[in-house]
């Protein structure tokens, strides 16, 4: 799976552009759940470390496997989890009698 | 390229749009949720497609598939324990740690290549050039994050920490890494350059993060966010990967604004932060020797319970020092009490309130505030002249009006306009100066009483008087 450089560049740059329009336009209420939204997509590195799995030859190669796949995966599910957990408790209107609900299941 | 080669390559474009569309849905808290909700589903996708690519190419042996699910499902584990027990004070410190491993993993990637390919002296510059940078960044955020996130949880020390040779360090260590780079572009065949870089960059990152202070982190967070966006890409650059590169520029983007935003709300330039301690560039001792004879007037809780439940608007400003004594559970109870009573409250948050960026924002929301009457700064500010209370919660030098003057360490940061309110209530364990190490005008001013109490403390006692009051 190999990418010409000059267009690797070009998506690289290009998508810089895209990020910085999107994500200028996130208020500053969201911008922790915007950091930790973004944490987990940085977690795609987890594709990498499969990718590398193919590449694996002796117990280096392994151990090399082994770590980027749980790091990737730890970035990928805890950020996106807590991610849900935090824009969950954004809400329009507190529900009374409830508890400090930090967890007080979804609501649409 | 196989059917299954273009249709994974199509899956995880879409993928990568998904990501897009994700973090536009994020500009409104009425669809945030889906958006991270799609950005999940379309990750999960993209690993799917990548499990089938592999498969089809039967390039994968059972050993490697074996080591791909345990460490896989190991992180995971690792990753929905730390998200669902996190408390939210603790959010900069998990962000954080996910930062390091997103970096953590990057570094690993290129090194499979670089240490362990069976052809290294057919590795060109292709490869080689975007994994140098892929490893010097990536470790430097992997070390500098730890060392952060040590910093936020209070296991490293949160003041700045400055130890001889850190400057020389700085200095010299960036031109290390171009000729490490170098090094390894011009020789492939050996393993001792990216080694060498590695112990460089662990090195740079932790010299980097310790003497930074703690009132900067929200900067330093949002820059190693950009370091790792920057890393992934990297890594997508080394295994030709566009998805890799298409996320990673997107995180790199926000790490970037975010930087940019927290640092000009602290009206400090990102490399002022990066050298270090607040006031090194002088002013701050200066100014602040003469300021401690004027005289403040205390109020006691029954004096501040009268003050609110006459108020017809009351504006809440929450500081560090709130999120610190994890009291914004007490401050929604009062908020309510208040607003039961008829008193109209909003929320001045400041940009650098709380440990990152929004920080403030997610404690609220915890504590059941609703989001709309969250304020931000340029919102807020017409709105103070018209309330009757402000009522300020560990907060410190945002509403400094010295920041208006010249010649302050604070001067020309931007500030909620407190002083602005009929009244003012200070609620403070002490005197005590906030980062900028300067008086705070807003205490003296005539306006303004202090209610010197521990926040949490304060606020259950401050409750307790307002419902005595309005019974």
């Amino acid at each position: 799976m190999s990418l010409d450089l000059s267009t690797a560049i070009t998506v690289f740059v290009l998508a810089v552009l895209v990020g910085f329009e999107v994500i200028s336009k996130v208020p500053a209420t969201l911008h922790t759940p915007l950091m930790s939204g973004a944490n987990s997509i940085h977690g795609i590195v987890v594709i990498g470390a499969m990718l590398i799995a193919a590449q694996a030859h002796g117990p280096l190669g392994y151990v090399l496997v082994f770590v980027a796949a749980a790091f990737g995966a730890m970035n990928v599910v805890g950020g996106y989890v807590v991610t849900d957990r935090m824009l969950r408790m954004f809400r329009t209107r507190p529900e009374h009698g409830t508890d400090h609900g930090a967890d007080q299941g979804p609501r649409e | 390229m196989s059917p299954v080669e273009s249709a994974v390559r199509y899956v995880l474009l879409a993928a990568a749009a998904c990501f897009v569309f994700g973090l536009h849905l994020m500009n409104s808290p009425r669809s945030a949720r889906r958006g991270n909700a799609l950005s999940a589903g379309a990750m999960a996708v993209a690993v799917v497609a990548t499990a089938v690519l592999l498969l089809d190419r039967g390039s994968v042996t059972g050993t490697g598939w074996l080591v791909l699910v345990l460490g896989g499902a190991f992180g995971s584990g690792c990753g929905l324990y730390a998200a669902r027990s996190v408390e939210m004070t603790a959010m900069p410190q998990l962000v954080s740690l996910f930062n390091a491993v997103g970096g953590g993993a990057a570094v690993l990637i290129p090194l499979q290549d670089l240490l362990g390919s069976p052809h290294p002296a057919a590795l060109g510059a292709r490869v080689t050039v975007p994994g140098a940078l892929d490893v010097v960044i990536g470790t430097v955020t992997f070390a500098g994050s730890l060392v952060a996130a040590g910093k936020l949880q209070g296991t490293v020390p949160g003041r700045p920490l400055v130890f001889p040779g850190a400057r020389a360090l700085a200095v010299l260590l960036p031109p290390a890494f171009v000729a490490g780079t170098v090094w390894l572009v011009l020789t492939p065949d050996q393993t001792a350059a990216p080694l060498v870089l590695l112990a460089l960059a662990l090195v740079f990152g932790v010299a980097m993060v310790l003497p930074i202070g703690g009132a900067d982190m929200p900067v330093v967070i949002s820059l190693l966010n950009a370091f790792t966006g920057t890393a992934v890409a990297m890594a997508g650059f080394v295994l030709g990967e566009p998805a890799l590169i298409v996320a990673g520029a997107l995180v790199g983007a926000s790490g970037t604004i975010l930087t940019k935003l927290m640092a000009d709300a602290m009206n400090r330039s990102v490399a002022a932060v990066m050298v270090g301690g607040f006031g090194t560039d002088g002013g701050g001792a200066a100014t602040d020797a003469g300021g401690g004879a004027a005289s403040v007037r205390p109020l006691s809780a029954d004096d501040v319970a009268i003050q609110l439940a006459y108020a017809r608007k009351v504006i809440v400003v929450p500081g560090y020092g709130l999120a610190a004594a994890r009291a914004q559970h007490e401050l929604g109870d009062l908020v309510q009490l208040l607003e039961a009573h008829g008193v109209e409250v909003s929320y001045a948050v400041h940009p650098v309130a709380g440990r990152m960026p929004g920080h403030m924002n997610v404690l609220l929301a915890e504590a059941d505030v609703p989001y709309p009457q969250l304020k931000e700064m340029d919102e807020v500010n017409p709105e103070f002249p018209q309330a009757d209370v402000a009522l300020v919660v560990g907060a410190n030098d945002v509403t400094n009006p010295a920041a208006r003057r010249p010649g302050t360490p604070v001067s020309g940061m931007p500030i909620l306009d407190v002083d602005r309110a009929r009244s003012v209530v200070v609620i403070k364990r002490s005197m005590g100066h906030g980062y900028a190490g300067i008086d705070n005008e807003l205490y003296t001013d005539p306006r303004t009483g202090m209610f010197f109490a521990d926040a949490k403390q304060g606020l259950i006692e401050l409750r307790a008087a307002v419902r005595a009051f309005v019974g």
